[in-house]
Protein backbone atom coordinates (compact mmCIF):
# COMPACT_ATOMS: atom_id res chain seq x y z
CA UNK A 1 0.00 0.00 0.00
CA UNK A 2 1.41 3.30 -0.81
CA UNK A 3 0.73 5.82 1.82
CA UNK A 4 1.42 9.39 1.02
CA UNK A 5 1.71 11.94 3.52
CA UNK A 6 1.23 14.93 2.54
CA UNK A 7 1.46 18.02 5.26
CA UNK A 8 0.20 20.70 3.35
CA UNK A 9 -2.45 21.13 5.67
CA UNK A 10 -0.57 23.15 8.11
CA UNK A 11 -0.18 26.21 5.46
CA UNK A 12 -4.45 26.64 6.51
CA UNK A 13 -3.26 27.04 9.76
CA UNK A 14 -1.15 30.06 8.98
CA UNK A 15 -3.53 32.96 9.22
CA UNK A 16 -3.98 31.91 12.55
CA UNK A 17 -0.43 31.32 13.35
CA UNK A 18 -0.23 35.45 12.36
CA UNK A 19 -2.84 36.06 15.01
CA UNK A 20 -1.73 34.28 17.89
CA UNK A 21 1.68 36.18 16.66
CA UNK A 22 0.22 39.39 17.45
CA UNK A 23 -1.98 38.73 20.50
CA UNK A 24 0.11 36.41 22.66
CA UNK A 25 3.79 35.97 21.33
CA UNK A 26 4.99 38.86 20.83
CA UNK A 27 3.40 40.65 23.38
CA UNK A 28 4.68 37.84 25.59
CA UNK A 29 8.64 38.32 24.57
CA UNK A 30 8.08 42.04 25.22
CA UNK A 31 7.24 40.91 28.95
CA UNK A 32 10.40 38.83 28.73
CA UNK A 33 12.40 41.74 27.45
CA UNK A 34 10.87 44.24 30.56
CA UNK A 35 11.35 41.10 32.75
CA UNK A 36 15.23 41.70 32.85
CA UNK A 37 15.07 45.80 32.76
CA UNK A 38 14.22 48.61 34.56
CA UNK A 39 12.34 50.79 32.35
CA UNK A 40 11.72 54.03 32.51
CA UNK A 41 10.75 55.02 29.10
CA UNK A 42 12.06 53.09 26.09
CA UNK A 43 15.92 55.14 25.70
CA UNK A 44 15.58 55.56 29.69
CA UNK A 45 16.50 51.46 30.58
CA UNK A 46 18.93 49.72 32.52
CA UNK A 47 20.20 46.20 32.21
CA UNK A 48 18.90 43.96 35.50
CA UNK A 49 19.69 40.82 34.90
CA UNK A 50 18.19 37.77 36.92
CA UNK A 51 17.58 40.91 39.92
CA UNK A 52 13.76 40.83 39.64
CA UNK A 53 13.35 37.47 39.16
CA UNK A 54 15.25 37.28 42.36
CA UNK A 55 13.02 39.93 44.60
CA UNK A 56 9.50 38.18 43.24
CA UNK A 57 10.73 34.52 44.21
CA UNK A 58 11.57 35.77 47.41
CA UNK A 59 8.96 38.18 48.20
CA UNK A 60 6.94 36.42 51.18
CA UNK A 61 3.88 38.53 49.90
CA UNK A 62 3.77 36.97 46.70
CA UNK A 63 4.74 33.27 48.46
CA UNK A 64 1.14 34.06 50.56
CA UNK A 65 -0.31 34.46 47.63
CA UNK A 66 0.42 31.61 45.42
CA UNK A 67 -0.45 29.68 48.24
CA UNK A 68 -3.35 30.92 48.69
CA UNK A 69 -4.06 30.84 45.51
CA UNK A 70 -3.24 27.05 45.10
CA UNK A 71 -5.75 26.23 48.42
CA UNK A 72 -8.85 28.16 46.68
CA UNK A 73 -7.94 26.42 43.05
CA UNK A 74 -7.85 22.79 44.67
CA UNK A 75 -10.74 23.45 47.20
CA UNK A 76 -13.09 24.72 44.24
CA UNK A 77 -11.98 22.20 42.32
CA UNK A 78 -12.88 19.79 44.95
CA UNK A 79 -16.14 21.24 45.00
CA UNK A 80 -17.70 21.62 41.86
CA UNK A 81 -16.56 18.31 40.15
CA UNK A 82 -18.73 16.01 41.86
CA UNK A 83 -21.05 18.79 42.37
CA UNK A 84 -21.58 19.40 38.99
CA UNK A 85 -21.30 15.81 37.86
CA UNK A 86 -24.18 14.97 40.42
CA UNK A 87 -26.41 17.95 39.15
CA UNK A 88 -26.14 16.78 35.47
CA UNK A 89 -26.99 13.16 36.61
CA UNK A 90 -30.23 14.48 37.97
CA UNK A 91 -30.83 17.15 35.34
CA UNK A 92 -34.03 15.93 33.18
CA UNK A 93 -33.32 14.15 29.86
CA UNK A 94 -35.86 15.64 27.75
CA UNK A 95 -39.03 17.63 27.54
CA UNK A 96 -39.97 21.12 28.79
CA UNK A 97 -38.44 20.21 31.99
CA UNK A 98 -35.06 19.72 30.90
CA UNK A 99 -35.22 22.95 28.88
CA UNK A 100 -36.05 24.99 31.29
CA UNK A 101 -33.42 23.61 34.18
CA UNK A 102 -31.04 24.37 31.78
CA UNK A 103 -31.95 28.05 31.35
CA UNK A 104 -32.05 28.09 35.29
CA UNK A 105 -28.76 25.91 35.40
CA UNK A 106 -26.56 28.61 32.97
CA UNK A 107 -28.08 31.14 34.15
CA UNK A 108 -24.94 32.18 36.92
CA UNK A 109 -23.17 32.02 33.89
CA UNK A 110 -24.68 34.82 32.45
CA UNK A 111 -23.59 36.98 34.80
CA UNK A 112 -19.98 39.77 34.74
CA UNK A 113 -17.91 38.91 36.58
CA UNK A 114 -17.81 42.60 38.40
CA UNK A 115 -21.78 42.12 38.50
CA UNK A 116 -21.12 38.57 40.53
CA UNK A 117 -19.01 40.50 42.79
CA UNK A 118 -21.56 42.87 43.59
CA UNK A 119 -24.22 40.58 43.84
CA UNK A 120 -22.14 38.55 46.57
CA UNK A 121 -21.65 41.72 48.42
CA UNK A 122 -24.72 43.29 48.89
CA UNK A 123 -26.25 39.35 49.78
CA UNK A 124 -23.17 39.09 52.66
CA UNK A 125 -24.01 42.69 54.10
CA UNK A 126 -24.87 42.16 57.60
CA UNK A 127 -27.26 45.47 57.73
CA UNK A 128 -29.27 44.65 53.84
CA UNK A 129 -27.73 41.27 53.17
CA UNK A 130 -29.99 38.98 52.71
CA UNK A 131 -27.29 35.88 53.72
CA UNK A 132 -25.33 38.39 55.90
CA UNK A 133 -28.45 39.69 58.05
CA UNK A 134 -29.71 36.51 57.90
CA UNK A 135 -27.03 34.44 59.71
CA UNK A 136 -26.13 37.44 61.75
CA UNK A 137 -30.06 37.22 62.81
CA UNK A 138 -29.23 33.28 63.70
CA UNK A 139 -26.43 34.28 66.19
CA UNK A 140 -23.65 34.01 64.15
CA UNK A 141 -21.49 36.87 64.40
CA UNK A 142 -20.77 36.83 60.50
CA UNK A 143 -18.83 39.61 58.90
CA UNK A 144 -16.37 39.07 55.66
CA UNK A 145 -14.51 42.18 56.40
CA UNK A 146 -13.50 41.02 59.80
CA UNK A 147 -13.22 37.32 59.74
CA UNK A 148 -10.55 35.64 57.18
CA UNK A 149 -12.43 32.61 57.60
CA UNK A 150 -15.42 34.09 56.48
CA UNK A 151 -14.10 35.94 53.96
CA UNK A 152 -12.66 32.43 52.39
CA UNK A 153 -15.97 30.77 52.76
CA UNK A 154 -17.98 33.35 50.92
CA UNK A 155 -16.02 33.38 48.25
CA UNK A 156 -15.49 30.12 47.87
CA UNK A 157 -19.58 29.78 47.74
CA UNK A 158 -19.57 32.20 45.13
CA UNK A 159 -17.07 30.95 42.92
CA UNK A 160 -18.86 27.45 43.59
CA UNK A 161 -22.72 29.25 42.54
CA UNK A 162 -20.72 31.04 39.52
CA UNK A 163 -19.22 28.05 37.85
CA UNK A 164 -20.17 24.92 38.60
CA UNK A 165 -23.08 25.12 36.08
CA UNK A 166 -20.27 25.18 33.66
CA UNK A 167 -19.24 21.39 34.95
CA UNK A 168 -22.74 20.99 35.25
CA UNK A 169 -23.89 21.66 31.68
CA UNK A 170 -20.53 19.82 30.10
CA UNK A 171 -21.29 16.73 32.01
CA UNK A 172 -24.87 16.89 30.78
CA UNK A 173 -23.59 17.09 27.28
CA UNK A 174 -21.67 14.36 27.94
CA UNK A 175 -23.84 12.01 29.81
CA UNK A 176 -26.56 12.80 26.59
CA UNK A 177 -24.09 11.27 23.99
CA UNK A 178 -23.90 7.96 25.66
CA UNK A 179 -26.11 5.66 23.39
CA UNK A 180 -29.26 4.12 24.72
CA UNK A 181 -27.84 0.71 24.00
CA UNK A 182 -25.42 0.80 27.19
CA UNK A 183 -27.88 1.51 29.32
CA UNK A 184 -30.22 -1.55 28.05
CA UNK A 185 -27.45 -3.84 28.27
CA UNK A 186 -26.73 -2.89 31.87
CA UNK A 187 -30.44 -3.27 32.52
CA UNK A 188 -30.24 -6.48 31.44
CA UNK A 189 -27.45 -7.69 33.62
CA UNK A 190 -29.11 -6.27 36.11
CA UNK A 191 -26.29 -3.74 36.79
CA UNK A 192 -26.68 -1.53 40.20
CA UNK A 193 -27.18 2.68 39.91
CA UNK A 194 -23.43 2.95 40.63
CA UNK A 195 -22.34 0.31 38.70
CA UNK A 196 -23.64 2.10 35.73
CA UNK A 197 -22.68 5.96 37.05
CA UNK A 198 -19.09 3.96 37.35
CA UNK A 199 -18.41 1.48 34.53
CA UNK A 200 -20.59 3.36 31.71
CA UNK A 201 -21.09 7.42 32.45
CA UNK A 202 -18.16 7.93 34.37
CA UNK A 203 -15.35 6.67 31.43
CA UNK A 204 -17.34 8.69 29.04
CA UNK A 205 -17.80 12.04 30.96
CA UNK A 206 -13.85 11.79 30.99
CA UNK A 207 -13.50 13.55 27.94
CA UNK A 208 -15.45 16.14 29.12
CA UNK A 209 -14.24 16.39 32.32
CA UNK A 210 -10.46 17.03 31.24
CA UNK A 211 -12.12 19.77 29.69
CA UNK A 212 -13.51 21.03 32.40
CA UNK A 213 -11.20 20.61 34.91
CA UNK A 214 -8.15 22.43 32.76
CA UNK A 215 -10.90 25.24 32.30
CA UNK A 216 -11.88 25.79 35.86
CA UNK A 217 -8.29 25.23 37.05
CA UNK A 218 -7.16 28.12 35.11
CA UNK A 219 -10.35 30.25 35.36
CA UNK A 220 -10.11 30.31 39.19
CA UNK A 221 -5.71 30.42 39.17
CA UNK A 222 -6.24 33.92 37.33
CA UNK A 223 -9.31 35.04 39.31
CA UNK A 224 -9.28 38.54 39.79
CA UNK A 225 -12.54 40.52 39.67
CA UNK A 226 -14.62 38.39 42.13
CA UNK A 227 -12.45 38.51 44.93
CA UNK A 228 -11.05 42.30 44.73
CA UNK A 229 -15.48 43.78 44.35
CA UNK A 230 -16.50 41.17 47.43
CA UNK A 231 -13.85 41.75 50.12
CA UNK A 232 -11.26 43.92 48.10
CA UNK A 233 -8.16 40.95 49.04
CA UNK A 234 -9.14 41.41 52.74
CA UNK A 235 -9.12 41.00 55.69
CA UNK A 236 -5.31 41.92 55.95
CA UNK A 237 -4.31 39.98 52.89
CA UNK A 238 -6.18 36.59 53.33
CA UNK A 239 -7.95 36.73 50.47
CA UNK A 240 -5.14 38.33 48.02
CA UNK A 241 -4.42 36.28 44.96
CA UNK A 242 -1.94 36.47 42.35
CA UNK A 243 -3.31 38.30 39.82
CA UNK A 244 -4.47 40.96 42.13
CA UNK A 245 -0.72 41.25 43.60
CA UNK A 246 -0.35 41.62 39.95
CA UNK A 247 -2.50 44.04 39.63
CA UNK A 248 -1.11 46.50 42.23
CA UNK A 249 1.87 46.13 41.50
CA UNK A 250 1.95 46.67 37.44
CA UNK A 251 -1.37 48.93 37.77
CA UNK A 252 -1.06 50.35 40.96
CA UNK A 253 2.94 51.13 41.06
CA UNK A 254 3.60 50.86 37.95
CA UNK A 255 6.73 48.65 38.58
CA UNK A 256 6.93 47.04 35.65
CA UNK A 257 10.03 45.45 35.52
CA UNK A 258 8.89 43.08 38.59
CA UNK A 259 5.66 42.57 37.53
CA UNK A 260 7.01 41.18 33.83
CA UNK A 261 8.90 38.93 36.42
CA UNK A 262 6.35 37.85 38.35
CA UNK A 263 4.12 37.44 35.20
CA UNK A 264 6.67 34.89 33.92
CA UNK A 265 6.81 33.05 36.62
CA UNK A 266 2.97 33.10 37.33
CA UNK A 267 2.90 31.64 33.48
CA UNK A 268 4.98 29.28 33.88
CA UNK A 269 3.02 27.72 36.93
CA UNK A 270 -0.17 27.69 35.01
CA UNK A 271 1.85 26.18 32.16
CA UNK A 272 3.28 23.10 34.15
CA UNK A 273 0.12 22.62 36.50
CA UNK A 274 -1.94 22.48 32.78
CA UNK A 275 0.36 20.13 30.85
CA UNK A 276 0.47 17.96 34.08
CA UNK A 277 -3.19 17.99 34.19
CA UNK A 278 -3.39 16.72 30.38
CA UNK A 279 -1.08 14.83 29.78
CA UNK A 280 -2.40 12.72 33.19
CA UNK A 281 -5.43 12.25 31.82
CA UNK A 282 -4.60 11.55 28.31
CA UNK A 283 -2.45 8.70 29.32
CA UNK A 284 -5.10 7.30 31.79
CA UNK A 285 -7.40 6.90 29.08
CA UNK A 286 -4.62 5.61 26.49
CA UNK A 287 -4.12 2.58 29.67
CA UNK A 288 -7.65 1.94 29.48
CA UNK A 289 -7.92 1.54 25.34
CA UNK B 1 10.62 47.45 17.47
CA UNK B 2 11.90 49.66 20.38
CA UNK B 3 8.39 49.34 21.85
CA UNK B 4 9.47 45.94 22.96
CA UNK B 5 12.70 47.47 24.48
CA UNK B 6 15.10 44.66 23.11
CA UNK B 7 18.39 43.19 24.80
CA UNK B 8 20.92 41.26 23.82
CA UNK B 9 20.14 38.53 26.09
CA UNK B 10 16.87 38.15 25.05
CA UNK B 11 17.73 38.73 21.45
CA UNK B 12 20.12 35.59 21.77
CA UNK B 13 17.28 33.59 24.27
CA UNK B 14 14.54 34.05 21.50
CA UNK B 15 16.63 33.22 18.00
CA UNK B 16 17.95 30.17 19.89
CA UNK B 17 14.33 29.03 20.65
CA UNK B 18 13.29 30.14 16.93
CA UNK B 19 16.29 28.02 15.94
CA UNK B 20 15.46 24.94 17.89
CA UNK B 21 11.90 25.03 16.14
CA UNK B 22 13.01 25.31 12.75
CA UNK B 23 15.46 22.71 13.70
CA UNK B 24 13.30 20.63 14.66
CA UNK B 25 10.44 21.07 11.84
CA UNK B 26 13.64 20.10 9.52
CA UNK B 27 14.52 17.17 11.56
CA UNK B 28 10.91 16.03 11.22
CA UNK B 29 10.66 16.63 7.82
CA UNK B 30 13.76 14.50 7.34
CA UNK B 31 12.93 11.71 9.48
CA UNK B 32 9.59 11.83 11.47
CA UNK B 33 9.38 11.47 14.80
CA UNK B 34 8.46 8.23 16.30
CA UNK B 35 6.22 7.79 19.77
CA UNK B 36 8.65 6.45 21.99
CA UNK B 37 8.71 5.02 25.99
CA UNK B 38 12.07 5.91 27.73
CA UNK B 39 12.67 6.44 31.28
CA UNK B 40 10.15 8.96 31.56
CA UNK B 41 6.53 7.52 32.36
CA UNK B 42 4.73 8.74 29.51
CA UNK B 43 5.07 7.88 25.48
CA UNK B 44 6.24 11.10 24.04
CA UNK B 45 7.45 12.10 20.61
CA UNK B 46 10.68 14.65 20.22
CA UNK B 47 8.57 17.62 20.15
CA UNK B 48 7.27 16.35 23.70
CA UNK B 49 10.40 15.88 24.90
CA UNK B 50 11.99 18.78 23.54
CA UNK B 51 8.97 20.39 25.57
CA UNK B 52 9.36 18.98 28.99
CA UNK B 53 13.39 20.31 28.41
CA UNK B 54 11.97 23.52 28.16
CA UNK B 55 9.95 23.79 30.57
CA UNK B 56 12.04 21.98 33.19
CA UNK B 57 15.13 24.13 31.87
CA UNK B 58 13.01 26.78 33.20
CA UNK B 59 12.57 25.71 36.58
CA UNK B 60 15.72 25.07 36.97
CA UNK B 61 16.75 28.92 36.03
CA UNK B 62 13.83 29.92 38.69
CA UNK B 63 15.17 27.41 41.30
CA UNK B 64 19.08 28.31 41.02
CA UNK B 65 18.70 31.99 40.43
CA UNK B 66 15.96 32.72 43.20
CA UNK B 67 16.88 30.31 46.06
CA UNK B 68 20.97 29.73 45.25
CA UNK B 69 24.03 31.95 45.19
CA UNK B 70 25.34 29.78 42.09
CA UNK B 71 26.04 31.18 38.85
CA UNK B 72 23.05 31.77 35.95
CA UNK B 73 25.73 29.47 33.58
CA UNK B 74 25.55 26.48 36.24
CA UNK B 75 21.89 26.31 35.71
CA UNK B 76 21.94 26.76 32.08
CA UNK B 77 25.04 24.45 32.01
CA UNK B 78 22.55 21.85 33.73
CA UNK B 79 19.51 22.14 31.65
CA UNK B 80 21.66 21.84 28.21
CA UNK B 81 22.71 18.45 29.85
CA UNK B 82 19.16 17.65 31.14
CA UNK B 83 17.86 18.66 27.76
CA UNK B 84 20.26 16.59 25.58
CA UNK B 85 19.64 13.74 27.86
CA UNK B 86 15.67 13.77 27.90
CA UNK B 87 16.03 14.11 23.90
CA UNK B 88 17.93 10.99 23.80
CA UNK B 89 16.79 8.38 26.20
CA UNK B 90 13.66 10.14 27.81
Amino acid sequence: MNKVQSNKAWFLVLPMLLLVAFSAIIPLMTVVNYSVQDVFDPNTRFFTGTEWFVAMLNDPALQGALLRQFAFSFTILAIQIPLGIGIALLMPKQGWRASLVLILVTLPLLIPWNVVGSIWQIFTRGDIGLMGWGLRELGYGYNITRNPLDAWATIILMDVWHWTPLIALLCYSGLRSIPEAYYQAARIDRASRWAVFRYIQLPKLTNVLVIGVLLRFMHSFMIYAEPFVLTGGGPGSSTTFLSQSLAIMAIAQFDVGPSAAFSLIYFLIILLVCWVFYTAIMNLQKDKS
Amino acid sequence: MSWMVWTLPTAVFFSTIAAMLAGMTAWEVISPSVERKGFLPIVTTRGDRLFIGLLSAAYIHLAVIGFTSLSIWLALAVSVVWLLILMRWG
